[in-house]
C-alpha cells in the first residue's frame, strides 16, 4: 500500500488543523470500523459561506490528508456547495487513495455534514429540511 | 534527512558482513549442485552439510534433524501439514492446538485446516501475552496431534515458558512445535533441554538472508514432505537447495551461538534505555512482559495517536519502526496480537514496534527517543481525542453502537 505525493503532502503539511473558539458549528465524527476520529470548526457569515475552517483528526495518514484536503476545498464555498462535496471527490483531488483506505476518507464528509448541521440546530432549524432525510450511517444527525 | 535508524529488526534484519562474506563464494564461483558426483560440486555440498552442523550445535540437536526450508513460514506449515498428512496418522488425531496470537504462518494454516476438516482450539493469553496454562491443559485430548505455541511473540516481544508447555505437552501424550522464528538467536534455546519436538526458524530475522529458514524435527517424528520431487533433505523437502542462503543461515546460527553472551545483554540495555525514555512521555504503556521479554523489542501503546500516522511521521524524521493498528492493518481491526492481550480499540489504535538489534548504538537509542517524543506531541497536538482527555470531557461514545 502506497499513497500518493499529495496524500503525504497533505500528511506531513496538513492545512488548517486547529480549532475555532467562536465557531458558528462543529461537527465529531467517529469512523466505528476502524477507530479515526475527526471534529471540524465552521465558521459561517451571515450569507451562508465558511468563511474559516479548522479540524482535529485522530487517525491514519489518510484520514489526516483528507481532513486537510476537505477543509481546503470547502472554504470560501456557501453551505449549499459544501454539502455536495463527497469522500470520493475528495480522494480524486488527494491523485487517489489505496483501496482499503477509502473508508478512512468518508470521515471528512461526515464531519462536514455533521457541522452543517449543527449550524441549523443552533439556529432552531431542522437540518433535514436544508439537508434532506440523512442517508448516512454516521453520527452526523445523531439518528442512528 | 539528517539521520537514519534502522529499528524495525522484527520485520527483518540487515545481513551481516561475516554473513555476507560466507555467502558471497556461493553466487561467484561455487556454483555446483550438492547432489552432482563430479568434485566441482563437493564444495557446495560440504558447505550445506557444515551450515546444518552450525545450526544444529545452536539448537542443541543433531544435523540430521535440520531440514532447510524456504523460510519460517514453510517451517511452519511443514510442522502442521507434514504431521497430519502423514501416511498411517492414527485417525482419531484430527485435533491442533495453537495460540491466539500467532503468526499469521501458523494461524492461517490452521484456518486452511480447519476448512478442511480439522479441528483447531485457539488459547488465550493473558494481558502481558502469556499463554493460559489452565487453559490449555483442558484444551489437550486424545484426539489431539500437535501442540504449536511461538517461542517469543513478534509483536509485544513476550516469551512463552516453553519448558512448561512442552511438559504439560508430553505429560499428555502430544507433540510441541514452537515457532521460534522471533526468539532463535534472541535467546538461548536448547530443544533437547525445553523438550521441543518441532521448531521453526528463518534465516532474516538473525541477520541472514531473506527465503532461507528451517525446520528442527526430533528424530522419530515422521512427516509427510510438502515438496515432493528430487529427495533432496533427506527426502523431506524436495528442490536444489539454496545453497548460498544455506550457508547465510549456518554463518548466522554460528556467530549466535558464539556471540549471543555478548550482544544479548548490550541489545537489552539498548531496549531498556529506550523503553525508560518512551514511557516518560504521559498516557504511554509497555506491552507485553516487563521481563521475560525479546531483548531487541520494546513494544508501546500510545493514548490519543494512532499508529499509523506515528509510523509515517516517524518515517519522515528517517526512522523505521511499525505499528499494529486498525488503519495499518488493511483489515478494519486492529493486530489479533494486541487484541487477545485485551486492548480496547481506541488503545491498541495507538501502538507501537521498535525493535533494535546489534547494529543499533546508544546514539540510535537517544535519536528514537527524541523523535517518538517529539512526533507524539505534533500528533496528540492535533488529535481531538487528546483535547477531550486534557480537558476532562468525556470521549464521546462513538464507539458503543
Ligand atoms: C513469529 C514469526 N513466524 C513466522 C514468520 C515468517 O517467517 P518468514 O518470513 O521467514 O517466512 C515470521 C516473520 O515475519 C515471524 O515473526
Ligand atoms: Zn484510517
Amino acid at each position: 500500500m502506497e499513497y500518493s505525493e499529495k496524500v503525504m503532502d497533505h500528511f506531513a503539511n496538513p492545512r488548517n488543523v486547529g480549532t475555532i473558539e467562536d465557531a458558528d458549528a462543529v461537527g465529531e465524527v467517529g469512523n466505528a470500523k476502524c477507530g479515526d476520529i475527526m471534529k471540524m470548526y465552521l465558521k459561517i457569515s451571515d450569507d451562508g459561506v465558511i468563511t474559516d475552517i479548522k479540524f482535529k483528526t485522530f487517525g491514519c495518514g489518510a484520514a489526516v490528508a483528507t481532513s486537510s484536503m476537505a477543509t481546503e476545498m470547502v472554504k470560501g464555498k456557501t453551505i449549499q456547495e459544501a454539502l455536495q462535496l463527497t469522500n470520493k471527490a475528495v480522494a480524486e483531488a488527494l491523485d487517489g487513495l489505496p483501496p482499503v483506505k477509502m473508508h478512512c476518507s468518508v470521515l471528512a464528509e461526515e464531519a462536514i455534514h455533521a457541522a452543517i448541521a449543527d449550524y441549523y440546530k443552533r439556529r432552531g432549524l431542522n437540518p433535514e429540511e436544508f439537508m434532506g432525510a440523512c442517508d448516512m450511517n454516521c453520527d452526523t444527525c445523531g439518528k442512528h | 534527512m539528517e539521520r537514519v535508524v534502522y529499528s524495525d529488526n522484527a520485520a527483518t534484519t540487515p545481513i551481516s558482513k561475516n554473513v555476507y562474506n560466507a555467502m558471497l563464494p556461493y553466487l561467484t564461483t561455487g556454483y555446483g549442485n550438492p547432489s552432482s558426483l563430479y568434485s566441482l560440486a563437493r564444495e557446495e555440498k560440504k558447505a550445506v552439510d557444515q551450515a546444518r552442523m552450525y545450526v544444529a550445535e545452536c539448537l542443541n540437536c543433531e544435523p540430521d534433524e535440520i531440514i532447510f526450508t524456504s523460510g519460517g513460514s514453510e517451517a511452519d506449515n511443514m510442522a502442521l501439514k507434514g504431521l497430519l498428512f502423514r501416511k498411517n496418522f492414527p485417525k482419531n488425531k484430527r485435533h491442533i492446538i495453537t495460540s491466539a496470537i500467532e503468526h499469521h504462518a501458523i494461524l492461517h494454516t490452521c484456518e486452511f485446516l480447519e476448512r478442511i476438516g480439522y479441528e483447531v482450539t485457539y488459547i488465550g493469553v493473558d494481558e502481558q501475552g502469556h499463554v493460559k496454562m489452565d487453559e490449555l491443559e483442558q484444551a489437550i485430548t486424545e484426539n489431539t496431534a500437535l501442540v504449536s505455541i511461538m517461542a517469543a511473540n513478534n509483536e509485544i516481544g513476550t516469551i512463552q515458558d516453553l519448558k512448561a508447555i512442552s511438559a504439560l505437552c508430553h505429560s499428555k501424550g502430544t507433540l510441541f512445535h514452537t515457532d521460534a522464528v522471533q526468539a532463535v538467536g534472541h535467546m538461548k534455546i536448547d530443544v533437547k533441554d525445553m523438550g521441543i519436538d518441532m521448531l521453526s526458524l528463518s534465516a532474516h530475522k538473525i541477520r541472514g538472508p531473506k527465503g532461507v529458514g528451517a525446520l528442527y524435527c526430533r528424530k522419530g517424528v515422521v512427516l509427510e514432505p510438502l515438496i515432493h520431487g528430487g529427495g533432496q533433505e533427506r527426502g523431506k523437502r524436495s528442490g536444489t537447495e539454496n545453497v548460498a542462503g544455506i550457508v547465510g543461515l549456518g554463518e548466522a546460527m554460528r556467530y549466535a551461538k558464539e556471540h549471543m553472551d555478548d550482544y544479548l545483554p548490550y541489545v537489552a540495555s539498548l531496549r531498556d534505555r529506550l523503553i525508560e525514555g518512551v514511557l516518560k512521555i504521559p498516557y504511554t504503556r509497555l506491552t507485553g512482559d516487563p521481563v521475560n521479554r525479546l531483548p531487541g523489542t520494546a513494544s508501546f501503546v500510545i493514548e490519543c495517536i494512532e499508529g499509523e500516522s506515528l509510523v509515517l511521521r516517524l518515517d519522515l524524521a528517517g526512522v523505521a519502526t511499525s505499528t499494529g493498528s486498525a488503519c495499518s492493518t488493511g483489515s478494519l481491526d486492529p493486530s489479533h496480537v494486541l487484541m487477545a492481550i485485551g486492548l480496547p480499540h481506541e488503545i491498541a489504535h495507538g501502538s507501537l514496534r521498535v525493535t533494535l538489534g546489534e547494529q543499533n548504538t546508544v546514539e540510535d537509542v537517544d535519536y528514537l527517543i527524541e523523535k517518538i517524543t517529539y512526533v507524539v506531541k505534533t500528533l496528540r497536538d492535533m488529535s481531538p481525542v487528546w483535547d477531550e482527555k486534557m480537558s476532562g470531557q468525556p470521549m464521546l461514545n462513538l464507539f458503543d453502537k
